[in-house]
């Protein structure tokens, strides 16, 4: 039967989170977006909710099991908070998502307990590549068997915290298929080029990096998945209820903040909520933050039920980035020159509001 | 309950049998009714007749037993599945045909006021006609000419007689569903809205029923439509129309509106709270209905949708059906959270309201783009898009507008009362 309740564990989980992020996140967003860079005791903070551990089983030294329901609620929590700390936050899932979901058992044994420690895991994936026909399905760069070895080749780009990283797990098309497999490799080997610092409209407090590939040799058993490889679809599913899920968190965001001050600002004697021009586009934004919450969780508990939920998730993601987007212009709008002012968070919102159809790879839960 | 979006399988089923009744009987009389404006299908009628007399009976019961609560205290009840059972009829009906759909015999809204605010004496009085017999059906009559989504201006006034006991009914009632069927053509009955003291606003109103064949009310139009052509949608004069003394529903004492604001008020207000969601599911329905058609027809041609394509790669088209399917997805999820929560005891005025908004301007962009994408098979009466669209329209108008509704959606999202957001 239909229910919309989250669990006890549910409402313990969202509550910790949510304090995180109204607490520790609002206080240092901004700043961190005008220095380029969180702070790194905010980050262990939230490192030490354990919310990765928690999707990890105990027998490779987690305390849980994956749910992307619960995942989606946490993404929408962060990305109530901040974006960009959230996506840094969730790096490390990059890895440990896709080795839990695909990873052989050996992969899994080796892997997912460095994901359990006290300290923030050095771990980050290379999936995006700057071209306008990017698809994961059609990769650039290129993983190539020789003898017993593979060799990558190629340029990624949004590189999270790939400077401090020490494993990448890289995604290419694979030599002989041509299919997209995942590679475990050494981020500090000498043939792993950091380059420059990427810089997007938004999430300026997030580090991400250009990494070139310049033929790097790394053993064969590196391939994510063993022999079978990886199920892309699976982890861009994961991945796309995580973007979504960010984008409610950051609607709800816009949609609180442009309410509130709609019913502190006087305009013509009155506060500008009385009008139903802004009073409209509060409802819209209310209505559809609601809407698409309801897609993620709907997306979330089929792939968690063990149902098909690649479309879903699909449809989910397409459907929360055009609404974030929408949500946090309107939000721009209805603070109109304020908005506009980086003194309110508004505008620093709409810039991360469009880039979340980019995050599609580069966030997983 | 945790999160969960499974359907039941008794709710399963009976859907099952709503769409095979949509697909065999309804789509092979759909064109007919809507050419055939004021002729009344019975081929649904006499079909779906039989079901709605259970569904009455055991809404009946159910309504009578929740008076009786006071008494026997209930075990640990199970969670009901009425409105989540009846939006996925509805939306499932809805598919086969929008207008057939509201022709269905049942208490309909008229049903609804008198389970929201009856005595267990008026529910058995005048709802158990609906497990029995012929088909009937229900109304209710509430906007006038002058009084639309603006229900407090209502004109229509009761008057009790003390000579007699009765009330006096006097007045005029447009765009009543099934008023006509309701009215006249069948032992149904009609709830009016009408006010005993126009200087207190809506705390004034009260509604009354009155019963098919009444003296003095008059069934003096029916209205040609856009669409939902097989609907019948009437006008209603009342002329000195006597009803007893306890047709009243609710209480018949009035409260001045600075003691207890609107108390009458509320009863047309709760039924919304269902009538919303059911809307929204019709809607849901008719856009179903346009989309697969758009999808299926497209995909006979080749134009089909890849996996999961990156966006640079689908044609215009192909986004547009993707905007549609994500489009009809959002305003099902919220119609079934709303009735859900309806279901669940709990309030669903604020969800009501949205899914109601959503529903009905995504069926009306739906099936509008749909026309679009079809080209001359869209616009062609020799297919059924064109019908969709006309359809579709008044889903975005009744029970409702969609502003008015975003005028709900807003004053409660701001805590905002009716003086404070116009």
């Amino acid at each position: 039967m239909y229910s919309f309740d989250l669990t006890d564990e549910q409402k313990m989980l969202t509550d910790a989170v949510n304090r995180y992020a109204t607490r520790q996140l609002r206080a240092v967003y901004r700043d961190a977006e005008e220095s380029g860079a969180l702070p790194d005791d905010v980050i262990q903070t939230g490192w030490e909710l354990g919310l990765l551990p928690a999707l990890i089983p105990e027998a490779f030294g987690g305390f849980g099991e994956h749910s992307v329901l619960n995942g989606a609620l946490i993404a929408e929590e962060l990305g109530y908070g901040d974006v960009a700390a959230a996506l840094h936050l969730l790096s490390p899932n990059l890895v440990a998502i896709p080795i839990l979901l695909c990873g052989t058992k050996q992969q899994k044994q080796t892997y997912l307990p460095q994901f359990c420690t006290e300290t923030f895991p050095k771990a980050t994936a290379a999936f995006l590549e700057a071209s306008i026909t990017f698809d994961p399905y059609d990769l650039n760069t290129s993983a190539r068997l020789v003898r017993n070895e593979y060799v990558l080749w190629g340029q990624k780009t949004m590189v999270i915290n790939a400077d401090e990283a020490e494993t990448l797990l890289v995604y290419a098309r694979e030599g002989q298929s041509g299919n997209t497999q995942a590679f475990l490799v050494p981020a500090k080997d000498p043939r792993v080029h950091i380059n420059r610092r990427d810089r997007w409209m938004g999430f300026h407090a997030l580090r991400t990096f250009t990494v070139e590939l310049e033929g790097v040799t790394i053993p064969a058993e590196n391939k994510l998945g063993g022999k079978a490889g990886i199920d892309l679809k699976q982890i861009l599913t994961c991945s796309r209820i995580a973007v979504a899920g960010l984008g409610v968190g950051l609607a709800k965001a816009a949609f609180e903040y442009a309410r509130d001050y709609a019913k502190e600002r006087v305009a013509f004697g009155e506060p500008i909520a009385h009008r139903q021009a802004i009073a409209f586009m509060l409802a819209e934004m209310a209505i559809e933050i609601d809407a698409t919450r309801l897609l993620v969780w709907e997306a979330a508990w089929k792939f968690d039920q063990g149902k098909p939920a690649v479309h879903d998730a699909y449809l989910a993601a397409l459907y929360a980035a055009d609404m974030a987007l929408k949500v946090t212009d309107g939000a721009v709008q209805v603070l109109g020159g304020h908005g506009y002012i980086r003194d309110h968070p508004v505008e620093l919102w709409l810039r991360n509001g469009r880039g979340l159809v980019t995050l599609v790879g580069s966030v997983i839960v | 309950m945790p999160i969960c979006f499974e359907v039941p399988p008794e709710i399963l089923n009976q859907t099952q049998m709503a769409r095979m009744l949509a697909e065999q009987v309804m789509r092979s009389i759909s064109r007919y009714y809507d050419e055939h404006e004021h002729e009344r299908p019975w081929e649904y009628i006499n079909v779906i007749w039989p079901f709605i007399q259970q569904i009455e009976a055991a809404n009946l019961k159910r309504s009578l037993r929740r008076n009786g609560a006071e008494e026997e205290e209930p075990k640990e009840k199970k969670r009901s599945t009425t409105h989540v059972r009846m939006i996925h009829m509805i939306e499932a009906l809805s598919w086969g045909d929008a207008g057939i759909y509201l022709c269905t015999p049942s208490s309909a809204l008229g049903g609804a006021a008198i389970q929201a605010v009856g005595t267990p004496e008026q529910k058995e009085r005048f709802l158990t006609r609906f497990t029995r017999g012929k088909p009937k059906w229900g109304a209710m009559a509430m906007t006038e000419p002058q009084a639309g989504s603006d229900t407090s201006a209502i004109q229509t006034t009761a008057r009790l007689d003390p000579q007699t006991n009765e009330w006096v009914l006097n007045g005029t009632k447009i765009f009543c569903t099934n008023g006509r069927l309701a009215g006249c053509e069948s032992d149904g009955l009609i709830v009016v809205w009408a006010t005993l003291d126009k200087s207190l606003g809506r705390a004034g109103m009260r509604p009354f029923v009155v019963e098919a064949g009444t003296p003095g009310m008059h069934i003096i139009h029916q209205e040609k439509k856009m669409g939902i052509r097989a609907s019948d949608t009437a006008t209603i004069r009342f002329e000195n129309c006597r009803i007893p003394y306890d047709n009243i529903l609710g209480s018949p004492e009035l409260v001045r509106p600075d003691e207890h604001e609107e108390k009458g008020f509320k009863g047309a207000m709760k039924t919304f709270d269902a009538s919303r969601p059911y809307v929204a599911a019709s809607a849901v329905g008719i856009a179903r209905a346009a989309f697969e058609f758009t999808r299926d027809t497209l995909a006979a041609q080749g134009i089909t949708i890849p996996e999961c394509a990156p966006l640079h790669k689908l044609s215009a088209v192909q986004r547009d059906l993707l905007q549609m399917e994500m489009d009809l997805k959002a305003a099902w999820l919220l119609t079934v959270r709303s009735a859900a929560l309806l279901d669940a005891g709990e309030s669903n005025t604020l969800e009501a309201s949205m899914a109601k908004v959503k529903a009905g301007k995504v069926v009306t962009s739906i099936t509008q783009k749909c026309v679009e994408l079809l080209g001359p098979l869209g616009y062609s009466q020799e297919l059924l898009v064109e019908k969709w669209m006309r359809d579709a329209k008044i889903n975005d108008i009744y029970e409702g507008t969609g502003q008015i509704n975003t005028l709900i959606v807003a004053r409660r999202i701001l805590g905002y009362t009716r003086s404070e957001l116009k």
